[in-house]
């Protein structure tokens, strides 16, 4: 392992290699060197951000001194940008670190398009009449903006943010995807091989869970007329229980996979179905009428949609991966195998799609590759938009949620 | 902040891997003890700031020593630590006549801790509110991997690496006769990850990677800057806040966790009045003269409020001390390995008998007393 990657070894098992290029990439401002300011910048220097600028236009005073840890008494009277960029470089020579001393205002007035040059923006103790103005230009420019401010133990933190895809969540405590109320013929087929009536004691016990359930969800809708046992999952977990072998002496065998199935049962009888969010996406406009110049997470979008319409019947892609559960090794990895292929089959046919909206939108077929395109169907069920209100319409009276901060009384609307 | 005398105990060097959240080293600080790195750049920082390092573990420290402070703050990286630390801190409150408790007495300790984008922060008053012994059940138990999976039936890669470190190592020995496994230890790392390799090659088992390896043998914990400077400040505001009565501390147990946006709650952790720890009551331990000394054992172990690692169990028997059993020594734990398997009522125990017992989760040994059934009592 090289050195960067041993470095940052803590944090790729969070967000991994492609995460940490895309932090790499990313340049940050930083308005004005407030403690609070800089303490952010120093979270995103220690793991590696691509490059920051400090825009300052104060000189560094006693009281700066008393408050932030990257100043020392030597640089009072010196530009505070200037001492903040390099005492917070320091912390990192992976990263690049510059400084301007002017005050935001200045910049706003004369060269506003300095701003252009950030992916992400945060500004520190900026007074409203610099505030608003400098929100509608990130605004416009699409660039996020993280408002910060501290007074004592009183913080406050705004996301200004007209619109942030997110495609590689990592939720916690996914929802197995699992398709047993709608399963497709790779699966129906291995597991119609298996029959437990006939399984010798030790293939009996080591038979995964997905299996068990299914052979009974079967016979369940055999003997309930196709209904699923969705109102009496006690009852379905006797019927289970009622396939556990007995010993001869009458006691039920200790069979794991068999307890692990009716713990189970539950999770495996939630329908397979879109959530509500990713409903949603689908609903978007920016998803229904793409243009030259969509981004690729819609166009993404998009042809997962007209996969849901066309070969998912309704459903995602499949997510590929399954819980681990007590099984021959055999059987699991086979299992494991079924999955992923269906999940690599259906990434191809969303990619087919992805292709054809590209065409039709007059953008270039290498815009979108096939790896792009599967690792947005792994997380089909987390896609996500995130969309804030802009600061203007938050400090307007007539679209200010006067009522929620207890001002209708002191505004003259 | 402002304060100016602080004691700083870390038993580690530096590491690269510290370096993307551990912001007091730098590269060429790799391999020097972190106390006094840390002390060193915070004194030349911060005017009037004197910190002084020890390269130690808190245990080599005694009573005198910690009650010289106001406040313990921990950013300790494990259970039994803090168990220790916590127990630690009880062990030095004083009580009058009356049974009250002198507040004089009290260090207040903050203690906080991440994983990943998870983390918490707390703050214990020992002998008013709730102790770390009294949340136990707030730390879940380390799942391990069930044996037989490791052994016969591999699934996952890690029951591949597992194998290794569990089975394969203790058998072939491949750096030497006691030679543990050094997660640190490059030469022992690609040892375990090529013969993890084969046992996945065997099985038809994908996934198995250096990485992986790493952090199964090491137990890797995932760790970012931000989470651990939320967590930090959070603990730092509270020991301010202690020391200048400017605000409320919290009371008492913050949760913080963004990997989903933002989601933080503080609650009142209760104080058990039957804590083992701190309730200063004994605790009563129900069992039945047939019961062996392995059932008390195996209890002291494996009870979620316990959690012992290896007691050392003492008596007295007509005023001599009489010990039981203990592991931590080899020539007694050989002589006394017989009594495990004897029931109390063969080892001469006796309803309402207190059991000391001494454990590596605290400084100070434990009473228990025994509480056989009455009808047991019938010879």
């Amino acid at each position: 392992m090289d050195n960067k990657s041993r470095k940052y070894d803590r944090q790729l098992r969070l967000w991994g290699d492609h995460g940490q290029e895309a932090l790499e990439a990313a340049r940050i401002c930083l308005i004005n060197a407030t403690a609070a300011g800089t303490e952010t910048l120093k979270n995103l220097i220690l793991p590696g951000v691509g490059s920051f600028q400090v825009l300052d236009g104060a000189k560094l005073t006693g009281e700066d001194v008393g408050n932030n840890f990257f100043f020392d008494r030597e640089s009072i009277g010196k530009c505070r940008a200037k001492v903040t960029a390099e005492l917070l470089a320091e912390l990192n020579p992976d990263v690049s670190g510059d400084y301007v001393e002017e005050d935001v205002s200045m910049i706003l007035k004369s060269n506003p398009s300095f701003f252009k040059s950030f992916d992400v923006v945060i500004a520190s103790n900026v007074p409203e009449r610099n505030l608003l103005p400098l929100g509608e230009l990130l605004w416009n420019f699409n660039i996020p903006l993280v408002v910060v401010r501290a007074y004592g133990l009183i913080g406050y933190i705004r996301i200004v943010c007209k619109e942030h895809p997110v495609h590689d969540s990592r939720p916690e405590n996914p929802l197995p995807d699992l398709r047993l109320d709608r399963p497709f013929p790779a699966l129906v087929e291995f597991i119609d091989k298996l029959d437990l009536s006939t399984m010798p004691k030790k293939e009996h016990n080591h038979t995964p869970f997905l299996a068990i359930i299914y052979k009974y969800m079967e016979q369940w809708k055999k003997e309930h007329n196709g209904q699923l046992p969705l109102r009496n999952k006690s009852e379905f977990k006797d019927l289970i229980r009622s396939g556990i072998l007995i010993h001869e002496n009458g006691v039920p065998e200790l069979e794991e996979n068999f307890e692990e199935a009716i713990k189970n049962v539950n999770i495996a009888l939630v329908p397979s179905q879109m959530s509500s969010e990713v409903r949603t996406l689908f609903e978007d406009k920016n998803a229904n009428n793409l243009t030259k110049e969509s981004c690729n997470f819609w166009v993404t979008v998009r042809a997962i949609k007209e996969f849901v319409e066309n070969e998912g019947e309704g459903l995602l892609p499949v997510r590929g991966s399954i819980p681990d559960m007590f099984a021959d090794t055999e059987r699991y990895v086979q299992l494991q195998k079924i999955y992923r292929q269906k999940a690599d089959e259906d990434a191809v046919a969303v990619f087919q799609h992805a292709e054809r909206l590209l065409r039709d939108i007059g953008r270039p077929k290498t815009d979108l590759t096939e790896l792009t395109v599967k690792h947005f169907c792994r997380n089909a069920s987390f896609l996500r938009v995130i969309r804030c209100r802009s600061l203007q319409e938050e400090y307007e009276p007539s679209t200010a949620s006067i009522g929620d901060i207890g001002m209708s009384a002191r505004l003259a609307v | 902040m402002g304060f100016r005398n602080i004691d700083v105990i870390d038993m580690d060097t530096v590491d690269l891997s510290n370096l993307n959240r551990q912001f007091l080293f730098r590269e060429k600080d790799v391999g020097k003890t972190k106390a006094n790195v840390a002390a060193e750049f915070v004194n030349s920082r911060v005017p009037g700031c004197n910190v002084t390092p020890h390269f130690a573990r808190i245990q080599d420290f005694d009573a005198d020593f910690y009650r010289g402070f106001h406040i313990i703050v921990c950013g300790l990286d494990s259970i039994e630590a803090r168990r220790w630390i916590n127990s630690m801190m009880l062990s030095l409150l004083e009580y009058d006549a009356d049974g009250q408790l002198n507040p004089a007495s009290v260090k207040a300790l903050v203690d906080g801790g991440t994983e990943g984008f998870k983390g918490n922060a707390r703050v214990i008053f020992p002998g008013t509110s709730a102790c770390v012994e009294c949340t136990l059940d707030l730390y879940p138990p380390q799942i391990n991997f069930p044996l037989c999976t490791i052994a016969h039936t591999p699934r996952l890669p890690e029951h591949c690496i597992e194998y290794v470190r569990v089975l394969l190592w203790p058998q072939e020995k491949p750096f030497g006769e006691d030679a543990p496994i050094d997660g640190d230890d490059v030469s022992h790392l690609k040892w375990i990850y090529e013969k993890a390799l084969d046992r996945a090659s065997q099985f038809g088992i994908e996934g198995v990677t250096y990485r992986l390896t790493q952090g199964v043998v090491k137990r890797i914990i995932p760790a970012v800057a931000s989470t651990n400077a939320v967590v930090a400040a959070s603990c730092a505001t509270e020991c301010f806040k202690i020391a200048t009565c400017c605000a409320p501390p919290m009371n008492n147990y913050l949760v913080f966790n963004d990997v989903d946006g933002l989601y933080t709650y503080t609650f009142e952790a209760e104080r058990r009045d039957d804590c083992a720890a701190c309730s200063r009551k004994p605790t009563f331990l129900p069992m039945s003269m047939n019961d062996k000394l392995q059932n008390v054992v195996d209890h002291f172990v494996n009870s979620a409020t316990l959690r012992m690692k290896a007691p050392a169990i003492t008596t007295v028997i007509d005023g001599q001390s009489v010990p039981l059993y203990l592991s931590t020594i080899k020539s007694l734990e050989e002589r006394l390995r017989p009594n495990l398997k004897k029931t109390l009522r063969e080892l001469a125990l006796v309803d309402g008998q207190e059991l000391v017992v001494a454990d590596s989760t605290t400084p100070t040994s434990r009473i228990f007393k025994l509480v056989f059934p009455a009808e047991a009592m019938d010879h």
